[in-house]
């Protein structure tokens, strides 16, 4: 067993487990956040999406013990104060981006730190640039081609994030 | 009835829950002392164990204990299925697990390993060895072909249907297409994997399950474990997407049951993705046959549309594969015939729109070459051979608006813009293509149990175990009680997902809605009766002398004379009211059978794609879509539209990208991930545009017809239609993969 501390939400948290252990098994088997969805475990559906220093990672993938140094957020704390909602978990409720919601924090984790990366510039497929891009639906649909719904939900999904981005934008 | 929230796009009542990651699925319940179960699967197709050597997983750390067929407690074995118990409909396999030596399909479970933690069970379940004495297995789709026999019908699914002398009218015919269609297995790959947790107290069992039926696999479980059905709770309130695969009851659901007894703990078994593929069934493959005969102006005078699919010797299906062209074409000469050939492989089970997907694929991909063949506009040709009657038998349709939704399908997709010369249209490297293909799914209902309570506060209980696969299932019911009781929406509360609830319908057959939509109805009348025999009763009502006063404002209204159901039950000193509806499968059989014999209901739509080929790769993308449906009253804009595009999403993947790979040599599914079956992702999705007619049918309830299945139907046949005219080349196997498109 290894013993870490992981600051998780916003809150310190003491974690006794084996060093095998995934990220997403200590957050949902033993932190109890089963807001962090699993659905491959294998990192091809990112249902298990959380955000590591703000960066979005498939904590499937992730073993527990790396992440012991860094700032855990998953669904349950993305949301900007207390008993609050994130903007976008209200645009994924207006746009109907989800049916049956399981892979829905993922989806959202995913939507807010992309916003972030592309506000810092970071370049995807299609745009084969490194100024400025402009956020177009198919920008938005490649960056968040890591996170697979069954439902359908992609219409409803591509809204809501073009209605957070337009709130966001300066 | 004031109608103030039936057709709007309500949000879903259950929105916050699922955004916020509050709403918790069947893995995610904590009992104290709880135990982990990981599958063995086997490695063979056929034959029987003869040796299991399970001593190193028995000492691996953690582990509680390793269950086989050599010391797990035997269940009962499966009851056989019969009209007379309904709960059979939804038995997975016959296969008694770890009560037999037995194996009947690659993947079958043979052991199960029950652990202090996940890690510690899937560690264990790979040190299990199992010898095996193999034998010969049948496997192999494409060669057991020839050896397919008639598929047997009944009354509500008939597998064959003669009008006229369809081959000799085909061989007399003007001008005419023959082609052979094939389409591969497919999965359903809800995102949620296939989870239990099993409790039990005694002789007394708490299930958290992931299922879309309740009521059913509760009578199952009951059965196999020797218990009373009253002495199980299923608590099944959100599932994390179904389309079929959780109809059923499957290996996990049994043998997390069975573990919890064996170990006397709590058990939690969360199938892995593999383990979704190797012990939940799957979409039938299919061989199709399409021949259509026309006169030189393209009226039909042969149609022949024969399948052969699978099923296995553990169980599975016939699919209603020819279903749609018994409705969709006048014709004087119709033959159809399904045929199925049974395979040492997990059964095949239903997955959205089963038969009806793959059948529309092929019949709507023939009337297309037909329409080439006629150098006719498709539209047209479908408009010339649109039927007044259903064409097999002459019943009236309830409602068809497919010519209604040809027409705005055209105008809101730009179909006039198309140039019907192939390869004509083009947009730099890009090969520009159109197809258009109809859409096309039985209505449904069950009987579905309800009970509705109005509060002396004013407040509103919906109670029905109904289950939320996506479906916006208790926001519906809400909308609807909350418009036949004239009650603000925010005052109903609906309560699903529950065996200890009135028993709901299952989640199958698009026909959860207008099922439970029926009792609500009729609950809320009789509700409104007791509400207004109460105020009468009193000298002092308003409502004294009213006799047909509307349900608004909170209460009963003519006019200005009425007052609300809290000053109602106030007066009456009463602390609720309550009513129930629904159940009755007598006199709901009865009305079933009524109803099919005056009417053919059903929902329909056009479907209009745009696909872009890449010239030199053969890539091809969806670049724009427009479905228009006639399904009826439109209950929730938005939870409606989205089930549409839900479907459609799915077609697309039916076309471009998804197919089971089953090894034709061992009968295992080699690409069980979702790294290799691809299901479509954001990119793969254009805008939908999705419209619906929205007219009531007028013998459905509220004139709704079932969403879930019609928006995939004809959707294989839009896109090959769109690749046909992008490219001069019909492809008639699915997935339509580049490799069946070079050269181009």
């Amino acid at each position: 067993m290894t013993e870490l501390r992981m600051r998780v939400n916003g809150v310190t948290r003491t974690l006794d487990i084996e060093p095998w252990v995934s990220l997403l098994d200590a957050l949902r088997d033993h932190l109890g956040l089963t807001g962090p969805k699993k659905g491959c475990d294998q990192g091809a559906c990112g249902a298990c999406t959380v955000l590591a220093d703000g960066v979005r990672i498939n904590a499937c993938l992730a073993l527990a013990v790396q992440y012991a140094d860094k700032e855990i957020t998953t669904i349950e704390g993305i949301a900007k104060g207390e008993d609050g909602t994130h903007p976008m978990q209200e645009a994924f409720v207006r746009h109907d981006g989800f049916q049956c919601g399981y892979c829905t924090s993922g989806q959202i984790c995913s939507a807010v730190a992309m916003l972030t990366e592309h506000a810092a510039g970071m370049p995807s497929a299609v745009t084969p640039t490194t100024d400025r891009i402009e956020l177009t639906d198919d920008e938005i649909r490649e960056r968040m081609s890591g996170n697979l719904c069954r439902c359908g939900a992609y219409n409803g999904i591509l809204d809501a994030i073009k209605d957070v981005a337009a709130q966001e934008a300066p | 009835m004031s109608i103030k929230y039936v057709g709007r796009p309500v949000d879903r009542l259950d929105g916050r829950d699922k955004t916020t990651g509050r709403a918790r699925f069947a893995a995610e319940h904590d009992y104290p002392d709880l135990a982990h179960a990981a599958l063995v699967h086997s490695t063979i197709a056929r034959g029987r164990i003869t040796a299991v050597d399970a001593d190193a997983a028995r000492a691996a750390k953690g582990v509680i204990e390793v269950l086989t067929h050599e010391n797990a407690p035997a269940m009962k074995p499966p009851p056989s299925r019969s009209l007379l118990n309904l709960s059979t409909m939804v038995i997975g396999t016959s296969v008694n697990y770890l009560a037999t030596d037995e194996v009947h399909w690659n993947g079958q479970p043979v052991a199960v390993v029950v652990a202090e933690s996940p890690e510690a069970a899937r560690h264990a379940a790979g040190l299990v060895r199992i010898t095996y004495e193999e034998l010969p297995a049948v496997v192999d789709f494409a060669a057991e072909e020839p050896n397919a026999t008639p598929q047997k019908g009944n009354a509500l699914m008939p597998a064959a249907a003669d009008k006229g002398d369809a081959e000799a009218a085909l061989a007399a015919a003007a001008v005419s297409v023959d082609l052979r269609f094939t389409t591969p297995p497919h999965n359903h790959n809800a995102i949620e994997p296939h989870a239990t947790t099993a409790v039990w107290d005694g002789d007394r069992l708490t299930l958290h399950e992931s299922t879309q039926s309740i009521t059913w696999l509760r009578s199952h479980v009951a059965q196999r474990f020797g218990v009373p059905e009253q002495n199980i709770h299923v608590l099944s309130p959100y599932v994390g997407g179904g389309f079929g695969g959780k109809g059923s009851v499957w290996a996990g659901t049994l043998l997390a049951v069975l573990a919890a007894r064996a170990t006397k703990r709590p058990v939690r078994l969360a199938l892995t993705r593999a383990g979704v593929y190797h012990t939940v069934g799957g979409r039938t493959p299919s061989t199709q046959r399409v021949a259509l005969g026309a006169d030189s102006g393209g009226k039909l005078t042969a149609l022949i549309h024969t399948s052969v699919a699978r099923t296995a010797r553990v169980g599975g299906g016939g699919e209603q594969i020819t279903s749609a062209s018994r409705h969709l074409y006048d014709s004087p000469n119709i033959r159809l015939r399904q045929s199925l050939v049974q395979l040492d492989l997990i059964s095949n089970t239903f997955m959205r729109a089963p038969g009806e997907s793959i059948g529309t694929y092929a019949l709507e991909s023939a009337m297309d070459e037909l329409a080439c063949e006629l150098g006719m506009d498709p539209i047209e040709l479908r408009m010339l051979n649109e039927p007044a009657r259903n064409p097999m038998d002459g019943k009236r349709f309830a409602h068809r608006m497919l010519r209604e939704a040809y027409e705005v399908g055209a105008e809101r997709f730009g179909w006039r813009e198309r140039d019907p010369r192939p390869g004509s249209m083009r947009d730099g490297r890009w090969l520009v293509g159109m197809g258009v293909a109809s859409a096309y799914h039985p209505a449904f209902q069950l009987p579905a149990s309800v009970t509705v309570r109005l509060g002396a506060d004013g407040g509103v209980v919906v109670r029905c175990g109904l289950h939320e696969i996506g479906v916006g299932a208790a926001t519906v019911q809400a909308q609807i009680a909350a418009d036949e009781l004239g009650v603000p929406l925010e005052s109903v509360r609906v309560e699903i997902g529950d065996s200890e609830l009135p028993a709901g319908p299952m989640a199958g057959g698009s026909g959860q809605t207008a099922s439970a939509a029926a009792s609500v109805l009729e609950a809320c009348r009789k509700l409104r009766r007791s509400a207004l025999d109460l105020a009468r009763k009193s000298p002092d009502s308003p409502l004294r002398g009213v006799r047909d006063p509307q349900a608004r404002d909170g209460g009963l209204y003519q006019g200005s004379r009425g007052e609300t159901y809290a000053a109602i039950l106030a007066r009456a000193g009463r602390d609720h009211l309550e009513a129930a509806a629904g159940g009755g499968m007598l006199r709901f059989m009865a009305k079933t059978v009524r109803d099919r014999r005056r009417w053919v209901k059903a929902a329909s739509g056009a479907h209009f794609c745009e696909v872009r080929v890449d010239r030199d790769t053969g890539e091809v993308r969806v670049s724009r879509w427009t479905g228009v449906f006639d399904v009826g009253t439109v209950i929730n804009e938005k939870t409606v539209a989205s089930q549409l595009r839900g479907g459609i999403v799915m077609g697309i993947g039916l076309a471009l990208s998804e197919e089971a790979l089953v090894d034709p040599r061992s009968g295992r599914i080699v690409n069980a991930s979702l790294a290799d079956y691809h299901v479509p992702v954001h990119a793969d999705v254009p805008r939908i545009d999705v419209h619906c007619l929205d007219e009531p049918d007028p013998t459905m309830p509220l004139g709704l017809v079932g969403v879930g299945e019609v928006g995939i139907t004809g959707v294989g046949a839009a896109v090959a239609n769109a690749v046909r005219h992008a490219t001069g080349k019909r492809v008639t196997d699915l997935p339509i993969t580049l490799d069946k498109l070079l050269p181009l």
